[in-house]
């Protein structure tokens, strides 16, 4: 680090790999993705795959609106199916892109910067993936608005507001509008990096049109720098709220395995393990795609693993905590709730769950895992699929059997049910592809404040 | 001659290759008591809002009235709604029952306040801003991806079209040219 402080444009700072030393490298690169005629055939490839998926809910949506919900697997003691589950699935994937966004700009991570924009990206994509879920579910979502929002209607009623599902649609919107503005506000100086750069006069227009006129003025950039950390500084409580609202729409309910107040913590900490999964599963491909590997460096892997192992090691507290509970309060439903989820139908789900969530990614504590994309993404996709069955647990196998036994019944997911959690992947998978093809996936102003920072360090 | 050269002149900009040269050069401007100046830069320079004799921003203020004036919307709202417009008995639980309108009031401080720090901080910067006299200097382009640049406005006290392009000079710049308005 000393040596290269005598140089303006210092040598390899050790967020960035070696051949990213100056300020005309890091633009061509990053702004070089965007600003081309030649979209990689992966690119083609992914794409397709993803609007292929988003077929299922094309067409789901459309006949779920004529139906009703009862196209889905649900029932009366099981109302809460797949549609609640891809809800806090979807949100808890949000999280990790405001982690890295706010909470790791506030403790001055400067390792993020690389990854922050495509991971703020990933969030707004998950929430908007999130949201179809409450109001599909609805059934009628054009009637829904009357107890979603409150709005003087004609029928004069208004939202509950002692009830957690308005504090989730609430803490929703925010999340997304929040998220929304703070991405923009980052893309601005890269628009107008684009703006400048972009040979063609549709790109020079549009590109022109976002960056709002943006010029680089430093006054410009102290308020722009301020904006930039109240936005962190706002999102970082924002985003800890929206999860544990999600965890009251079960917490606050009386169900067994609903009822406990670990669930706040557990479901954050569930949030940002699924999340970076998201993250790693969407940066590994990236990084081979586009040779970013002098912006999502080994130590970002190992950065970005460490965190995963340690939100998995809450999570794993968390499970152990429920089972505790559960025989500590010496409730009988309570107590029969969790031998039911270990040895009764849904066993085998609950126990792959331990395996994916728990067990598979102890291999992180070793640095051999933690820096091999092979390994990562292994692991990675098995904590997707873990996350996934978290919640279909806790939904499930809470609600087929609780107080009274001759109401208890199985949960059979339907070809439609698939079709719309598949297609919600399909969706994603599209605005990421057209999101990496558009916009500059690494945020070109901070790259190149790593460099000036490291000089004056 | 002087009035034609001021209406169709904005000033002269000069280019540096480096924050650092950036830097030095402005304080030396504001130094020699130029105050119609501006700095460009592709990201923030530390210190140079300073430099410049720019102020430090308001913004936290607005922000925390924005998020004030969102706390209570969010719990009047909730009281209003509960507890006046549309009471519902529950269990005899209470009317204006404050802890469950917490998450509301939360999100909505949250709400307020991020918007006006975005808002505002476009709005006091004058954006969105199609044109500015500095985009026609030749090289501008470059303020958003490598280089430096620092302008002095004709509108200033003491400009002169050749005292200021040789003080500008004196600053080892790449390069000085004069901005059409």
């Amino acid at each position: 680090m000393s040596e290269a402080a005598k140089t303006p444009y210092r040598p390899p700072v050790s967020e960035l790999g070696p051949s990213q030393t100056s300020y005309t490298s890091i633009t061509d690169k990053i702004s070089g993705i965007v600003l081309t005629k030649n979209t990689p055939l992966a690119w083609f490839i992914c794409f397709a795959l993803g609007f292929l998926l988003l077929h299922g809910f094309m067409i789901g949506v459309p006949y779920l609106l004529f139906e009703g919900v009862g196209i889905w697997g649900i029932n009366n003691p099981i109302g809460w199916g797949w549609a609640i589950i891809n809800f806090v699935w979807w949100i808890g994937i949000g999280h990790a892109g405001t982690l890295i966004s706010a909470i790791l700009l506030l403790f001055r991570q400067r390792w993020r910067t690389s990854i922050n924009r495509a991971a703020e990206a990933m969030t707004i994509f998950a929430v908007l993936c999130a949201a179809q879920f409450p109001l599909f579910h609805t059934g009628r979502p054009w009637l829904a608005c009357y107890w979603l929002l409150p709005y003087p209607n004609s029928m004069d009623i208004w939202p509950q507001f002692r009830s957690p599902l308005i504090w989730d649609v609430f803490a929703v919107s925010t999340y997304l509008t929040v998220s929304l503005v703070f991405w923009f506000v980052g893309l601005v100086p890269d628009l107008a990096s684009l703006r400048d750069r972009a040979k063609n006069r549709i790109a020079q227009v549009i590109y022109g049109v976002l960056a709002l006129g943006w010029r680089g003025s430093a006054i410009h950039w102290e308020r722009y720098e301020m904006a930039s950390l109240l936005l962190a500084g706002l999102s970082t409580p924002l985003v800890l709220s929206v999860h544990s609202v999600v965890s009251f729409d079960f917490a606050v309910g009386l169900i067994p395995g609903w009822h406990t107040t670990i669930f706040p913590p557990y479901f954050v900490a569930g949030a940002i393990y699924a999340g970076f999964a998201m993250v790693l599963t969407l940066m590994i491909p990236m990084r081979l795609l586009y040779g970013l590997d002098d912006f999502i460096t080994e130590r970002h892997l190992n950065n970005m693993a460490k965190v995963m192992l340690a939100s998995g090691l809450i999570v794993g507290y968390g499970y152990f905590m429920e089972q505790l509970i559960a025989w500590y309060s010496a409730s009988v439903f309570e107590g029969y709730m969790m031998q039911n989820r270990m040895k009764g139908p849904y066993g085998p789900f609950y126990w792959a769950l331990i395996v994916c969530n728990i067990i598979v990614p102890q291999l992180l504590w070793f640095r051999h895992f933690r820096t091999s994309m092979f390994w990562l993404f292994f692991i990675s996709q098995f904590i997707n699929v873990g996350m996934w069955l978290e919640r279909f647990i806790i939904v499930v196998t809470s609600l087929h059997r609780d107080f009274m036994p001759s109401s208890w019944d199985m949960f059979h997911p339907t070809i439609w049910d698939i079709a719309i959690y598949v297609g919600t992947i399909g969706l994603f998978i599209v605005l990421f592809f057209l999101f990496i093809r558009g916009l500059p996936m690494i945020s070109i102003h901070e790259i190149r404040n790593l460099l000036v920072s490291g000089d004056h360090k | 001659m002087q009035q034609h050269e001021e209406s169709t002149h904005y000033g002269l900009l000069a280019e540096f290759e480096s924050p650092d040269d950036l830097l030095a050069a402005a304080k030396a401007t504001f130094a020699a008591g130029y105050r119609k100046i501006d700095a460009y830069s592709p990201m923030p320079v530390h210190g140079l809002g300073e430099a410049i004799g720019f102020p430090r921003t308001r913004l936290p203020w607005l922000v925390f009235a924005f998020g004030l004036l969102g706390a209570i919307t969010g719990y009047s709202l909730c009281y209003w709604v509960s507890a006046i417009d549309y009471p519902l008995n529950i269990a005899g639980k209470p009317l204006h029952s404050g802890p469950m309108f917490i998450p509301v009031t939360f999100e909505l401080t949250i709400l307020f306040a991020a918007l006006s720090s975005a808002f505002g901080m476009f709005i006091a910067n004058g954006l969105p801003q199609p044109y500015h006299p500095v985009f026609n200097a030749p090289n501008f382009a470059r303020a958003s991806q490598d280089r430096f640049f620092l302008s002095i406005e004709v509108e200033d006290p003491q400009f002169d079209r050749e005292k200021t392009e040789e003080f500008l000079r004196g600053l080892n710049p790449h390069e000085v040219v004069e901005v059409e308005k």
